[in-house]
C-alpha cells in the first residue's frame, strides 16, 4: 500500500499554485508559435506576439502571467490501494493554496459567500476540490488556475437525442461566437457530453484539465474534437476577439453514459494562458 | 499612426479619437472594478461625494496582483468589462470619457458612449506581466478594505490601448469578426447584454 502524506500534499500545491501562474507549459508555448505562423491578421499577430513576450518575461521575473490568478481548481485521483496519513486532505489542499497564494504574491479572489456577504477570503481559499477513487495505487493532482473571464462564458445545455452531432456542434459554436472577445481568446475549449446535469459540467472541466492537445480514446469524439477545433477558428473571431484566423489553440471533449431521453453538453472555456499543472507520487 | 493623450480628456481628444486607433496613455488613470463600481454607484445614488472626481477621467478596470518587493505594482493587466455595464449610465454622468477594459460592451452601454460622448478602450487581456511594466506609481486613493478590488491612482507612461468604441458609435468587434468569418450559421450570433 502506497502512503501520501498530507505535508507532501500541502508542499505540492503550494508549488503548483505558483508555478502555474508564472511559467507556460512547453506544449502551449509551441501552440502560441504555431498560432502566430497562421493568423493573418495584422491586429491579430500583435497580440499573439504580446502574449509570447508577456510568458517569457511572466518567468523570467517570476510574475503572474495574469492578474487573475483565477480560482484554485484541484483535481485529486487516488488509487484505492492509496492511504492518506497525517490528517485531512481537504484541509491540506487549502493550507497549500494559501500559502503559495500568499507567498507567490498571487491575488486573492475568492469571496465567501456568492450573493450576501461578498467578503474577499484573503488567501484565495476554498479550493474547488474533487477527488476520485481510481483502481491502484496512483496518486495524482491536477492543479488549474481558472480566470473569471472565460467561465463567465461558459454555458451549459439539456440537449435531447435529436439534435445529435448538430447539436452539439450548433451549441458550442455558438458559445464561442458569442462570447467573442470576452474569455480572453485565442481560447481552449473544454466540452463535456453525456451524463447528467451535475455530471456534465465537471465533464468539461476534466476535458480542459486534460493534456493540451491529446485526444479523446474514441476515433469518433477524437475527430469531432479536430473538426470543432478548425470550426470555431473559421467564426472569425479571432486573438482577443478583434477578427482573425485564430479563435481556439484546443478542443477537448469528455464523455459519459447518459439517460435514453438526454443529451447534456457543456462548454468551459478558458484563456489563452491555460493554467494546468500536475503533481504525481 | 499612433495617438497619444493624457487625461483629463477634452471633447476635442475624444472627437478625434476613431475605432481602430492605437493609443498610448501618459499621466493618472484610477483602477475600479466589481466591487468598487458597486460602491460609486450606491454613493451617486445617495447623493453623496465619491472619492475621486470622474470628470475628464479614464478607469482602468484592473484588480492587480500583489507587488513584488522591489516592484510598484502586480500583474495588472484587463478585467472584463461588461461586467461593469449596468453602473456605466451614473458613472458616465458624473462626468467619466474613459475605461479601459478587455471584451465587448452591451449594446445598450454603445449608445450610452454616444450619447454621453465616451470612449471605451481595450488593451491585451492576459499580457498582465507586459502591461505592469507601463504602470511607473500605484497608490489606493479609496475602498482599501477591498483588497485587489481597491480603487488606485495609476502613474502610466505610453500605456498602449486601441479604441473600441468611439463617441460616433463605431465598433471594432462587429467590424473585425465581419472580415475573418469564414463559417455560415444557421443561428443568429446574439452579443450578451447586461443593462
Amino acid at each position: 500500500m502506497k502512503i501520501v502524506r498530507v505535508e507532501e500534499v500541502e508542499e505540492a500545491v503550494r508549488r503548483l499554485s505558483m508555478e502555474v501562474n508564472y511559467y507556460i507549459r512547453d506544449e502551449l508555448k509551441d501552440a502560441y508559435k504555431k498560432a502566430l505562423e497562421r493568423e493573418v491578421s495584422e491586429t491579430g499577430r500583435e497580440i499573439l506576439s504580446q502574449i509570447i513576450e508577456n510568458v517569457e518575461l511572466a518567468a523570467k521575473e517570476q510574475l503572474p502571467i495574469c492578474q487573475d490568478t483565477g480560482v484554485s481548481i484541484v483535481y485529486v485521483e487516488i488509487g484505492q490501494d492509496v492511504k492518506i496519513e497525517g490528517g485531512n486532505l481537504y484541509d491540506a489542499i487549502n493550507r497549500g493554496v494559501s500559502k503559495g497564494y500568499k507567498e507567490g504574491y498571487l491575488r486573492k479572489s475568492v469571496v465567501k459567500d456568492p450573493l450576501f456577504n461578498r467578503v474577499n477570503t484573503g488567501d484565495n481559499t476554498p479550493a474547488m476540490i474533487h477527488v476520485e477513487v481510481v483502481p491502484g495505487d496512483i496518486f495524482k493532482i491536477t492543479f488549474m488556475a481558472k480566470g473569471t473571464g472565460a467561465e463567465n462564458m461558459s454555458r451549459l445545455a439539456m440537449l435531447t437525442p435529436a439534435a445529435g452531432v448538430k447539436g452539439i456542434r450548433d451549441f458550442v459554436l455558438k458559445t464561442v461566437a458569442e462570447a467573442g472577445p470576452n474569455p480572453c481568446p485565442p481560447v481552449v475549449v473544454g466540452i463535456g457530453i453525456g451524463g447528467t446535469f451535475d455530471t456534465v459540467g465537471w465533464l468539461a472541466k476534466k476535458a480542459l484539465m486534460r493534456k493540451f492537445g491529446s485526444r479523446h480514446p474514441d476515433p469518433n469524439y477524437a475527430k469531432l474534437e479536430l473538426e470543432l477545433l478548425d470550426e470555431i477558428n473559421k467564426l472569425g473571431v479571432g486573438p482577443q476577439g478583434l477578427g482573425g484566423r485564430i479563435t481556439a489553440l484546443d478542443v477537448r471533449i469528455e464523455t459519459a453514459p447518459c439517460h435514453i431521453g438526454a443529451l447534456p453538453v457543456a462548454v468551459n472555456l478558458d484563456c489563452h494562458a491555460h493554467r494546468v499543472g500536475v503533481w504525481e507520487k | 499612426m499612433i495617438k497619444r493623450i493624457t487625461p483629463p480628456l477634452d471633447d476635442k481628444v475624444l472627437e478625434d479619437l476613431r475605432i481602430g486607433d492605437k493609443v498610448l496613455i501618459t499621466g493618472k488613470i484610477y483602477s475600479a472594478r466589481d466591487a468598487a463600481h458597486k460602491r460609486f454607484v450606491e454613493t451617486i445614488n445617495k447623493g453623496g461625494q465619491l472619492p475621486i472626481d470622474l470628470r475628464g477621467q479614464i478607469i482602468y478596470y484592473v484588480g492587480p496582483t500583489p507587488p513584488k518587493p522591489g516592484y510598484v505594482i502586480g500583474s495588472a493587466g484587463p478585467t472584463t468589462s461588461i461586467r461593469m455595464d449596468s453602473y456605466m449610465e451614473p458613472m458616465l454622468k458624473a462626468g467619466l470619457k474613459a475605461t479601459i477594459g478587455k471584451g465587448y460592451r452591451s449594446w445598450g452601454v454603445v449608445d450610452l458612449f454616444k450619447k454621453y460622448r465616451a470612449v471605451y478602450f481595450i488593451a491585451t487581456g492576459g499580457v498582465g506581466a507586459l502591461i505592469s511594466k507601463k504602470i511607473k506609481n500605484a497608490k489606493i486613493v479609496a475602498y482599501e478594505d477591498l483588497g485587489p478590488e481597491a480603487v488606485m491612482e495609476l502613474e502610466v507612461q505610453d500605456f498602449p490601448v486601441i479604441v473600441a468604441n468611439d463617441i460616433h458609435g463605431g465598433d471594432i468587434f462587429e467590424e473585425g469578426v465581419k472580415k475573418y468569418q469564414e463559417i455560415t450559421l444557421p443561428f443568429k450570433i446574439e452579443r450578451i447584454s447586461e443593462v
